[in-house]
Order: C-alpha cells, then sequence, then structure tokens
C-alpha cells in the first residue's frame, strides 16, 4: 500500500513530528501462515485447498509484491471508479453534542454507497489476473453482492451472487441492483435463509467449479488468505484516516469507531491503527434485541460474536462464533441483515483478546435511533450496520477522548424499507412524523 | 500411519484399526453412509442395520453440523432432518453403543463438533468418547492435512484411523502431504462437487486411482455412486472399496416423503446394498482375472 500522509518533519502538538505519524504501519499479522494467535486457518474441503494455495501464490505476488503492477491499477481504477480518496469530514453538529471532535470517514461515498467496493474491486481485478472465468460470491445485505456485481461489471466478467431468500425479502433494491449489473442473483433457501447459509451455498459452487472461478468473500472471514487480503484491500480506510486526521488536526484521534459484522469495515477502519497504542478501537456490534441466547432453540438473537461469542471453527477459519454447547451454529439476528453473522474475522477476534479492540454490542433499538439521529443532525442517512456506531457514540462519547473518528460504512438507502417497518414498531424522538401522510411511501 | 511404499502396493498397511484393516484386506470394500438419526433416531438404527445385512464391511454414520459446507442436498436435508429431530453428539455415541453390527463403524462429522466435545477444547475428548461409543474411525470433509496434526495424536493415541478426501484437484505435494497422515482408507472424490448421486463414473475417478496407484493404503472412491453398474466400474478401474452416501438417504428421503414404513425403507437400503455389493464384486473380478490373465 502506498504511503498516503504527508512526509514533513513540522512538529505536531502531540510533540511528534508528521513524519513520524505518517509512518507506515506493519500489518504483517497473518500474512505468513494464516493465523492470528489461535485464530484463522484454512478449514476447508479439500476440493478447494488446490484453489486457495493458488489464491494465496496470487495474493503473495500481486498485492504483496505488486507483480504486473497489479497495485498499480487496483489503486487507479478505485481512484477513477471508485471514488477515491474519501473525505474525512468535522461532523459539527455531532461535535458540539457530544463536546469532543467527532470525524466521520465517509466511505458512504464510495461509489455503490458502501466500503464494499474496495474489496470487490481488488478481487475481481485478482480474479483477472490470475485468469479465472467467472465470479460467485455471497451476500448478507446486499453491499457487498452490489459491489462485486459492480465490479464485475465493470471488468467485464461473469457474475452469479448467492443470497439467502429471507434476505432478499429484506433487501429488494439491492437484488434490483444487483441485477441491473448483470449479475445472476441465487435465492438461498436453506436454514433460516440469510448471510450463513449463502456463505455455504457459495462454498458449493465453489468447490463445484473451482478450476475456473473465483469466490469473491465479502468480509475478513473464511480461510487464509482472505481474512488478510481482505483486510489489504479494506486498509485503505485507516490509510486515509490516518493520514487525513494528521493533516486537519495534526494528531492521531483518540478514538476510532466501526461497527463489526463479518469485520471488513471494522478492519479497513482500525488496521493502519493497530500499531497506534495510543489510538482505541472500538468495534461495535449488533446486540439485537438482547444478548440473552436461547441454546434449546438454537437461537441468538443477536449477532455479538465478539462480545459473546466463544472459539470455534466455522467456514474456513477458528474464530469468535455464536455457538451452542456442541458446537453447533446459532441463528444470529440484527435489525441490519449485513450484521447478521454468526462468526467474525479471526483478526478481530485476536486483537479482541490481545485487548487491542474493544468489542461493545449495541441494540437495535439504540441503532434505530442512531440512524435518526445522524440523518437529521448531520444530512447523512447511514446504512441501518453504519447506525450501531452511532447508537454507541451516543452512549459511550464520555469514555472517549477528543478526537473520535468514526467509519460510515455505507448510506442507508437500500435500508429504508426495514427502517420504516422499525420505526413504526417503536418511539423515537428523532423519528420524522409521518401521521398525516397516506397511501405509503 | 501408512507409509508410502512403491513396491508391495497389493498389500495395504493396517492403520490403527485392525477392524477397517480387515474389512479391505479381502476383495472390495462396501462402505455405505447415512446420517444418524435421520429421520429420527429409532428409525436410523434399523437402516443401519439393513446396511449391515446388505453386506457393509465398513459403515459411515453422519454426525450433523449445522454448516455442512461439503455436502449437496441430498445429505444436507438429512443433516437437518437428524437435527430437528434432536441429534446432538452425546446421542450419536448412544447410537453407536446401542449399534449392533458387524461392520466397523467410521464417524463423519465437521471439525467444530469434535472441537468443542467435552469439558476442554481441542479434539482429544472427542476421540476418546468415540474410541469407548466403538467408533474405529474418523472423516472430517473440512479439516485438510495442514491443520489434523492434533487430531492425528488424539486418534493415534485411542486407536483410531483417520480418513482424509483426497479430491480431484489433489496433486503433488499435498497428495504426499495427505497420504503421510491418512490411516484406515484414503477417500478418493470421484468428481468435484458436493456430494450428490449421479448417473456417469467420472474420468476424474480414473486419473484419480491412477495418480494414488503407488500408496500403499486402501482406496475407497465415493462421490455420486448409486447402482451397482457404476461400483463395478469403479472397482475394476483399481478402487479397494466404494463410498455410497446420497442414494442411500435419497431412500430415506423418499421414505419420509411418501410416509412409508420404517421396514419397508430398511427392506429398500438392503435390497440397493446388495445390488451395491455384488456390483463392487463383479468388478473385483474382472479386474483381479484382468491381472491373473496377463
Amino acid at each position: 500500500m502506498s504511503e498516503t500522509g504527508s512526509t514533513t518533519s513540522e512538529t505536531t502538538g502531540a510533540g511528534a513530528t508528521r513524519a513520524e505519524l505518517s509512518r507506515r504501519p506493519g500489518r504483517e499479522r497473518g500474512r505468513e501462515d494464516g493465523k492470528f494467535g489461535r485464530y484463522g486457518g484454512q478449514y476447508v474441503p479439500e476440493a478447494l485447498m488446490p484453489a486457495i494455495e493458488e489464491l494465496t501464490d496470487a495474493y503473495e505476488r500481486y498485492v504483496l509484491e505488486n507483480e504486473d503492477g497489479f497495485m498499480d491499477e487496483f489503486r487507479e481504477r478505485l481512484a477513477d471508479f471508485g471514488g477515491r480518496p474519501i473525505p474525512l469530514q468535522r461532523a459539527d453538529r455531532l461535535s458540539e453534542r457530544y463536546d469532543r471532535e467527532i470525524f466521520l470517514k465517509r466511505e458512504d461515498l464510495l461509489h455503490g454507497g458502501a466500503h464494499k467496493l474496495n474489496n470487490a474491486l481488488g478481487q475481481v481485478l485478482l480474479a483477472k489476473y490470475m485468469g479465472k472465468e467467472r465470479i460467485i460470491a455471497e451476500t448478507g445485505a446486499g453491499q457487498h453482492g452490489t459491489a462485486t456485481a459492480m465490479a464485475a461489471a465493470h471488468l467485464d466478467m461473469p457474475c452469479e451472487i448467492y443470497m439467502g431468500e429471507r434476505d432478499i425479502n429484506r433487501q429488494r433494491p439491492n437484488v434490483f441492483r444487483m441485477k441491473l449489473n448483470g449479475a445472476e442473483v441465487n435465492p438461498v433457501t436453506a436454514g433460516r435463509g440469510t448471510l450463513k447459509e449463502a456463505i455455504s451455498e457459495t462454498m458449493r459452487d465453489w468447490a463445484t467449479t473451482v478450476e475456473n472461478t473465483h469466490y469473491v468473500i465479502g468480509s475478513i472471514v473464511g480461510p487464509h488468505p482472505f481474512p488478510v487480503m481482505v483486510r489489504d484491500f479494506q486498509a485503505v480506510i485507516s490509510e486515509e484516516a490516518r493520514a487525513q486526521s494528521i493533516e486537519k488536526t495534526g494528531e492521531l484521534p483518540t478514538d476510532v469507531v466501526a461497527c463489526a459484522g463479518g469485520g471488513s469495515n471494522t478492519m479497513g477502519a482500525f488496521a493502519a491503527f493497530v500499531d497506534d497504542e495510543e489510538v482505541a478501537l472500538h468495534a461495535v456490534e449488533a446486540g439485537g434485541s438482547t444478548l440473552e441466547v436461547d441454546e434449546e432453540a438454537g437461537v441468538a438473537p443477536n449477532s455479538a460474536s465478539l462480545y459473546t461469542g466463544e472459539e470455534g471453527v466455522l467456514h474456513g477459519a477458528r474464530t469468535k462464533l455464536l455457538q451452542d454447547s456442541d458446537g453447533q451454529i446459532m441463528e444470529s439476528h440484527s435489525i441490519s441483515s449485513g450484521l447478521d453473522y454468526a462468526g467474525v474475522g479471526p483478526e478481530l477476534a485476536y486483537l479482541v483478546d490481545e485487548g487491542r479492540v474493544n468489542p461493545v454490542a449495541v441494540d437495535d433499538d439504540d441503532a434505530l435511533e442512531g440512524f435518526h439521529r445522524l440523518s437529521r443532525t448531520e444530512g447523512i442517512i447511514p446504512a441501518l450496520e453504519t447506525a450501531h456506531a452511532f447508537g454507541f457514540l451516543e452512549e459511550h462519547h464520555e469514555d472517549l477522548g477528543e478526537r473520535v473518528v468514526v467509519n460510515v460504512s455505507g448510506r442507508g438507502d437500500k435500508d429504508l424499507d426495514a427502517a420504516i417497518e422499525e420505526t413504526d414498531k417503536r418511539d423515537i424522538d428523532e423519528a420524522p412524523d409521518m401521521s398525516m401522510f397516506t397511501g405509503g411511501i | 500411519m501408512a507409509d508410502r511404499n512403491t513396491e508391495s502396493a497389493a498389500k495395504p498397511e493396517t492403520g490403527n484399526s485392525a477392524a477397517i484393516a480387515e474389512a479391505f484386506a479381502d476383495g472390495p470394500a462396501y462402505v455405505p453412509y447415512l446420517a444418524v438419526g435421520d429421520p429420527s433416531y429409532e428409525a436410523s438404527l434399523e437402516y443401519v442395520r439393513a446396511l449391515d445385512r446388505g453386506g457393509a464391511d465398513v459403515i459411515e454414520l453422519g454426525l450433523p453440523f449445522s454448516e455442512p459446507i461439503a455436502e449437496g442436498p441430498t445429505i444436507q436435508g438429512a443433516l437437518v432432518r437428524s437435527l430437528d429431530d434432536g441429534m446432538t453428539p452425546d446421542r450419536f455415541f448412544a447410537f453407536a453403543e446401542e449399534l449392533d453390527v458387524d461392520a466397523p463403524l467410521v464417524c463423519m462429522t465437521y471439525y467444530n463438533l469434535i472441537y468443542q466435545y467435552g469439558a476442554e477444547t481441542g479434539p482429544r475428548p472427542f476421540v476418546e468418547r468415540a474410541a469407548a461409543a466403538g467408533i474405529e474411525g474418523l472423516v472430517v470433509p473440512d479439516l485438510p492435512a495442514e491443520e489434523a496434526d492434533p487430531l492425528r495424536e488424539a486418534c493415534d493415541e485411542f486407536g483410531l484411523d483417520l480418513v482424509f478426501i483426497v479430491a480431484p484437484t489433489t496433486v503433488g505435494d499435498r497428495l504426499d502431504r495427505i497420504m503421510s497422515r491418512v490411516s484406515g482408507y484414503v477417500y478418493v472424490q470421484a468428481r468435484l462437487g458436493t456430494t450428490g448421486a449421479r448417473d456417469d463414473v467420472s474420468d476424474q475417478t480414473t486419473e484419480s486411482l491412477d495418480r494414488l496407484a503407488e500408496y500403499d493404503v486402501p482406496k475407497a472412491v465415493g462421490f455420486g455412486i448409486s447402482a451397482g453398474g457404476h461400483a463395478e466400474r469403479i472397482v475394476a478401474g483399481g478402487a479397494d472399496g466404494i463410498i455410497v452416501g446420497s442414494a442411500l438417504v435419497d431412500i430415506v428421503a423418499e421414505g419420509v416423503e411418501n410416509d412409508l414404513s420404517t421396514d419397508e425403507v430398511a427392506d429398500r437400503l438392503e435390497a440397493l446394498s446388495r445390488e451395491l455389493k455384488a456390483g463392487a464384486e463383479r468388478g473385483y473380478a474382472a479386474r483381479v482375472g484382468t491381472a491373473e490373465s496377463r
């Protein structure tokens, strides 16, 4: 990854030079052996192992070594097609409300409306460099599927997306967007029809078509090298934010806040700050309706696998999972389908165990209030995923430092139907009063 | 642990389980699979006994996991029915203990269940309990050789075989790595993809068997075998055994759909087992005859 920060030697308020603050942070974790402490690894059917080895080789050559100018082309396309760099915006009203500086990393402004394109574009381009002829992907909320479909159309690759039937019903606009971009959308009816079933189904497709197909995993989950590779593609978020923070304030932020489902926007927002021990990192998970679980029914009414999960093996990696005492994976829940997953990336699980990342949970109600609050105070309608981060900010701002960066992982257009439905069930101060309008929206 | 031995390919190493070695010692082994508890604990007991009567040499018992990524829709459906009926690892072990069959039992399941079993995490408690329940071997589809050393050690400690799957895409160093860790038999995946009955025999099977010829471990071919004719061709082509899952699970599923009696489903399972076993024996006779005529 390139340097994105200032390299002058001007002394900053914190006593460090800009050059010192702008050093390239090391992110060697996991690159060599796919392990993050006790997490990570490669737990996949044998038929996929050669493809995983081929991908590992391609990752090392093209991403890490920039062979054939891969990373140059990636950055150029991310700029011209994606619209990077993305601003780090000072949020004036929130700064006033919380009596500290609040900065928003506006990934909602990336092409497609979410951070997902960073990874999807990287992987589809990599597949092209590898000579693959077909792209498959899974999606929960639809943002990753949309980003993959856009990237595949942009790079002229055929693309099929697996999506849980329940999520298809919750996210119809994104399904339409995928199809607009020429992707086939395959409904998954197994289980409860959400993200984990879609991932399993996509792995089955890959096991059959592995010789000509690349599976674009949508988060920092799955077997090595996916967790490190997706992190490296997403790290552009924190590389920019770090440099922009120094540029705007002369200092690093005191806190970085990001919502966490699988964890790609989270690690993207954290990656360049992990070695800055003075920067606190907060991963905000979906607390759903409650953190209690119904083990008998196999249901966790939340998706807080960092906060409440236990170590196990799922979808190719050892990580923290929502599971019962036998090791069966529980059904998870979130108001936001993008966070509705029973696992989390192995690197985040490791950083939580190490005490480097602070896992917190925000429930559906507080997330929805965050959704309305950001919309009303700053004119930004966030994705319901992102809204969890603003729920955390409201509750815990007094515990945070003077300069807080919140990663606005995506915009909320896709969530309007769900937001209307959920808002109608609650009494929310900031919510618009729609009672005088009839006939629906 | 089996050794790679290019000079005496006819006589396989025994691995840890004498009963499994025995099953492959004389003629081709018929290795049927059913998901335990599909559609109920009691019916499943009868179904596995029917496989035994039908000539099973080794029986693979599926312990259901909620995310079976290596399975196609047929076996996934069976695992869901079993979970819905309340199957757990402890019930699975009780099932194995209650089962009074001649064929040695192999447990096929996913690594998370093995890893989570018992008070301490790690594979040892599961393997210890499996051994006590009379299980002679394990197949773990989502555990590649690279991650398998802790399970390998536990299996060696308690005398279980650890069966690995070799795919059509497994070649070169990976093949050596797997074959240095396998014991009992190697599960040769007949073609790419997930489990599920098919009507043809893939060229990938022959290529895989050719690649494996120099390794002195029994080769059991699975994925897609559904009739005696397939079994015959596969054994004639060099396999030491056949593994059949989806075609048998289909019979159980039809029983559920059509509300057939347990006895009727068991009879069908026994009949298909006899057909598959006979097909394998015909293939073996043809192969041995060919060899003797040379």
